[in-house]
């Protein structure tokens, strides 16, 4: 007979869902969790697949090292370094991002996350626009008419559909599914149609021209018919679209990548988001961007708060500074500008593109993650952390904003990352000599 | 161990009044006296106050970090670049966390509480309190549209309702109760962007009314000893009559102690005439009630000419202003608890309403018979930055440029106030070290800010005696925290973590079963997952609490 | 032959369960090589399930495994691949100053490996 316990009410970071009913049986004998009450397929992975493995406490230079060596190298590469970047941080806690900032205020480097290429888009389009929101509570509580846009929820967020919105019951929606009427715009029938009343098929490339036709539909201006041709979807049924928008009690647009990756970009995003604004004449509406990663939205957090700026922030000046494409990460390695990176969490060289990855085996590369990743292998120094959530507590967020506090099932001999980047953070900060002061000051301080 | 010698020493709670004194300081206490080896710092043609204190702003949380966000175009004007000892960041309306630290010390403040709160995100408050550096800091929870509370009390279960307000103010670490527009959420949210606007009216669907939600919650933070009575935002902010549920709303405490926060905001009349829609001033019957019942409390809520940023838990108001201002919106519902609304805003003099809104905040402070009642604040960034309270400072003390100033602004809209109608009052500095730091510390319960006696925290002040008053507050010259000199001649010697201040009222234990079946089958998270870790505290100072059943103020 | 067709990247139920059990194992690389394709597209190009595609952009080229979608499903012209080393080698580092490279909808030659 195992020996198990259980740990109840813990938090699953795999998707923005940040779902905090996960019961997990943790089994003693053979350190894995072996049942997790509540989580979808992809949690279930997400518990069962981060174990803890037996790897190098740190490879630097591909030797095997201690952690100490790990962040002692760690720490050498960017003191020298001129144009630093660090990069990630969505897949750990709020305690480590916060000391990732430190660093990069101390060094004058750059920090971005991985919401520059996820939802930034929908981060410029925030500060253009604004944005109506809500928390998923409320979501469920109240919305009877659900728009999922670019997204295929089915695959990548199931709970979103069964915790939280279409078939979750609600205070004021207590037949769930029954009393709500789900859209689903996509350019292809993925698994997530089968949910949707509506399906709109709309063709690549064009969702911008069709959120543009809605905002004049709710307006009351004439569309022309000839919007068929170019978004594949015929004005009645915009039209018939609109009016449900307009006539709905609480209305929601739950969108992804699907608008954010493709043509347009942040002009998708503003024109989503500014048609949910508009909507609010008439009723109650609200949007909300699907956030991929356990804590990508504590990264954003962290970072706004710290520097002003949500990603895609440059302190070499002495000052936070924020330019998307020029201070981005992938903009920033294609251009070949860093001359040092420290990802934390993240596996750009399996994400990124080619002239990226190219640059990223040119410079020194600092690698924190649990596992083996096409990042970890062309560092120069990688450093073996533990799980956020299966073995390391903290702070998320979900992709509601709502902050949760992580329950650890499973301890493990490897370090948080947050005590790794401390440990740099404190190292970087002796060898320069506390904080580097811009390069101005610098040469002037020389002259 | 510090001694200030020969400044000028002003400290209102004690009665003194620009003495020249000593103050004495030992491990973070202010003492009678320290050794002849104690470092001397020398005040001479300098004034020593408290530490300011700040009793409504908002500085730190999801609303905050929302409106930070949404504006990079603010923040690229003005940066705080890194030092030895600081860290870099941002300012403008919405500075980053370690700016708005900074900046408060700059100016004198040690203390500095943020508004507004839903329980839910208590946890994001603290993590950015956490990186606000220097200054204690605390915040109010926001309490006046909780739908559970709602249900307790439409089902008169008084008790229940009592032990949650204690539970949830526990369970949060938050330091206050707050009410924001009571009853104006289930409106907003539930009933397709619909208000509330009397105080009898039903709040749909509960069997409730706005005058029973503040009765109940002013009776029951009385109940509960809180050090700071029920902070309300009243219903109908900024529109024109709006005087009538202000007076309303303060019959309401009827003996009781009660906070009506940004109390400009709130007092105005119905246009004078069918021809105009431009409200009037009420400023004379707000002040004089405040004046003359002694168990209510106001800070103003300034408005001052120049970017403002308005963030507020009342979202159709912010829905309102956004139609006005007609730029980028941001709305945030957070279930059960709250609404949000975000408009960046410009004050501009020579437009009626804000030329309106600046007097009547300005006929307020004149006006008031007890500046331990009637406090300082701009709704910092409602109404302004609190880098404006030097300027206004200046405008409280200095008649000849408070009419300077008259004079720039909308001739009717001065017209439709008694500002140049004979209040020349000029506040002395005493005036100010109470509206500023020992009236909002006294009103917050805070036994040891906001003076100088044996036993108050070492926060001090010491400003360089000048004629022009917005210079003097400004830049002080030294800032103590805890007895550490934090600034000495105008610059930071080092950074420092101040502490949050929060209160834990009892309560009967057994509510949990009252409260935990509400959220299983209505939150969306675990109720295991609500109550905030004391990890989330850092350096921090519970405040006690003196239950009692009579009620009395 | 070869034709243009548009590429969408995007997660899928077991790109997602297979990346947490690590990105070498086989599962994962098997995942995110395969190309969803319209079935009618497939059989103009004389395409079975499990055939090798080139599949090339402005910036890079692969060969991936075609499986065939229902015409309903997936939209002539268009073909689907899950996130992976795969996908992201026919991005552009180009992101058009918004940070975002395209991950969606990007041109790509489809041409069977023969």
């Amino acid at each position: 007979m195992a020996n198990t316990h259980v740990i109840r009410d813990a938090t699953c970071t795999f998707c923005g869902c940040v779902c905090d009913d996960m019961h997990l049986t943790v089994d003693e004998d053979t350190h894995k969790i072996v049942k997790a009450e509540n989580a979808c397929v992809l949690g279930r992975a997400w518990f069962k697949e981060h174990g803890v493995e037996e790897r190098p406490y740190a490879l630097v230079e591909g030797r095997e090292a201690t952690t100490e060596q790990g962040i002692d190298a760690a720490a050498r590469i960017l003191a020298d370094a001129r144009f630093p970047i660090i990069y990630g941080l969505s897949d750990t806690t709020c305690e480590a991002q916060r000391h990732a900032v430190a660093i990069a205020d101390i060094i004058g480097g750059t920090i971005d996350t991985t919401t520059s290429v996820c939802h930034g888009p929908s981060g410029i389009a925030f500060q253009d626009v604004g944005e109506a929101t809500a928390t998923l509570g409320e979501i469920r509580n109240r919305a009877d008419l659900l728009i999922f846009w670019g997204g295929n929820p089915a695959e990548s967020h199931p709970r979103l559909f069964t915790r939280y919105t279409v078939t979750a019951k609600g205070m004021y929606v207590p037949n769930g599914r029954k009393d709500r009427t789900v859209v689903l715009v996509d350019v292809r029938r993925t698994p997530s149609a089968a949910v949707a009343d509506i399906f709109l098929q709309v063709k690549p490339r064009r969702d911008f021209e069709v959120l543009w036709a809605l905002r004049a539909l709710v307006r009351g201006r004439r569309v022309d018919p000839s919007i068929e041709k170019v978004t594949g979807i015929a004005l009645a049924t915009l039209e018939d679209l609109a009016a449900r928008m307009k006539s709905c009690r609480f209305g929601v647009m739950l969108f992804g990548m699907g608008l954010t990756m493709t043509r347009g970009r942040h002009f998708n995003s503003g024109a989503l988001l500014a048609l949910a604004s508009d909507l609010n004449k008439f009723t109650h509406f609200v949007a909300k961007p699907v956030r991929g990663h356990g804590n990508v939205t504590g990264a954003d957090n962290v970072v706004s708060w710290q520097t002003g700026f949500p990603f895609g922030v440059n302190l070499s000046r002495g000052y936070p500074r924020f330019n998307p494409g020029e201070f981005t990460t992938v903009d920033v390695l294609s251009r070949g500008d860093a001359d040092a990176a420290l990802i934390i969490a993240a596996d750009p060289a399996s994400n990124f593109p080619q002239p990226a990855i190219e640059h990223l085996r040119r410079i020194p590369v600092i690698v924190l993650d649990p596992k083996s990743t096409h990042t970890s292998q062309l560092a120069k120094v990688a450093i073996t952390t533990a799980s956020y959530g299966i073995s390391v507590g903290g702070t998320v967020y979900r992709m509601d904003d709502v902050p949760l506090t992580l329950r650890p099932a499973l301890p493990s001999p490897y370090p948080s990352d947050e005590s790794v980047l401390k440990a740099i953070k404190e190292r970087v900060s002796k060898l320069i000599g506390g904080n580097r002061m811009p390069a101005m000051e610098r040469v002037a301080a020389a002259a | 161990m510090l001694r200030i010698v020969n400044g000028r020493v002003f400290d209102p709670a004690n009665g003194i009044d620009g003495e020249v004194r000593d103050v004495c300081i030992a491990d973070g206490k202010i003492v009678a006296d320290v050794p002849p080896s104690a470092r001397r710092v020398d005040a001479s043609g300098m004034v020593v106050m408290p530490g300011g204190v700040d009793i409504h702003c908002h500085i730190a949380g999801p609303k905050v970090n929302l409106a930070r966000k949404l504006q990079p175009e603010d923040h690229r004007h003005d940066v705080l670049p890194r030092t030895a000892v600081t860290r870099s960041g941002v300012g403008g309306t919405v500075p980053s966390t370690f700016t708005t630290g900074y900046r408060y010390a700059l100016l004198g403040y040690t203390t500095a509480m943020e508004a507004a709160v839903p329980p839910l995100n208590a946890r994001h408050v603290l993590e950015e309190l956490h990186d606000t550096p220097i200054i204690d800091k605390g915040f109010y929870a926001l309490m006046g549209n909780n739908v559970l509370l709602f249900k307790l009390l439409e089902q008169g279960r008084r008790e229940e309702f009592r032990n949650t307000v204690a539970w949830l103010l526990a369970a949060a670490k938050a330091y206050a109760v707050k009410l924001v527009n009571p009853g104006g959420d289930e409106a907003w949210k539930g009933r397709r962007n619909a208000n509330v606007t009397r105080l009898d009216e039903t709040i749909e669907p509960f069997n409730l009314t706005p005058r029973q939600v503040i009765g109940a919650l002013i009776e029951t933070v009385d109940e509960l000893g809180l050090p700071h009575p029920a902070h309300i935002h009243c219903n109908n902010l900024g529109h024109s009559g709006n005087f009538e549920t202000t007076l309303e709303t303060m019959r309401i405490a009827d003996g009781h102690r009660a906070h009506i926060t940004h109390i400009q905001f709130h007092s105005y009349g119905h246009a004078a005439d069918k021809s105009s829609d431009n409200a009037t001033s009420k400023a004379r019957e707000i002040a004089e009630y405040v004046n003359t019942h002694p168990n209510i409390s106001a800070d103003v809520g300034q408005v001052m000419f120049g970017k403002a940023t308005t963030m507020t838990a009342d979202a159709p108001l912010a829905y309102m202003l956004s139609r006005y201002a007609k730029g980028k919106w941001v709305n945030a519902d957070t279930e059960h608890e709250s609404g949000c609304g975000i408009v960046p805003f410009a004050y501009q003099d020579r437009v009626y309403t804000h030329a309106l809104q600046w007097a009547i905040g300005l006929e307020l402070f004149l006006m008031s018979k007890d500046p331990w009642r009637m406090v300082l604040s701009t709704d910092h960034p409602n109404g302004g930055s609190f880098m404006c309270y030097p300027k206004l400072i200046r405008l409280l003390m200095d008649r000849e440029f408070r009419k300077q100033e008259m004079a720039k602004i909308n001739p009717r809209a001065l017209r439709a106030t008694a500002l140049g109608d004979g209040l020349d009052r000029e506040y002395t500095l005493s005036e100010i070290a109470i509206v500023t730091r020992a009236g909002p510390a006294r009103l917050l319960g805070l036994a040891n800010k906001g003076h100088l006696g044996i036993g108050a925290d070492a926060d001090i002040t010491i400003y360089e005696e000048q004629e022009d008053k917005e210079q003097m507050f400004s830049a002080p010259r030294y800032v103590t925290k805890d007895g550490e000199l934090i600034i000495e001649d105008h610059e930071f010697r080092s950074d420092y973590e101040g502490r949050v201040l929060h209160i834990a009222p009892d309560y009967d234990p057994g509510v949990v079963e009252t409260i935990r079946p509400f959220f299983e089958e209505h939150y969306s998270i675990r109720f295991n997952n609500y109550p905030v870790n004391d990890s989330y505290l850092g350096k921090h100072e519970l405040v006690p609490t003196k239950p009692q059943r009579s009620g009395a103020a | 032959m070869s034709e243009t067709m548009i590429l969408i990247g995007g997660r899928t139920s077991s790109q997602g369960t297979s990346v947490c059990a690590g990105k070498f194992g086989a599962e994962y690389v098997n995942v995110s090589s395969t190309l969803e394709m319209n079935a009618d597209d497939m059989a103009r190009l004389g395409l079975k399930d499990n055939d090798s595609v080139r599949v090339s952009s402005a910036t890079g080229q692969i060969v991936a495994r075609c499986k065939g979608r229902a015409v309903k499903d997936l939209p002539s012209g268009v073909v689907f691949i899950a996130y992976g080393p795969l996908s992201s080698a026919l991005m552009d580092g180009d992101t058009a100053g918004s940070g975002m490279p395209l991950s969606k909808s990007i041109d790509v030659q489809i041409e069977p490996v023969i």
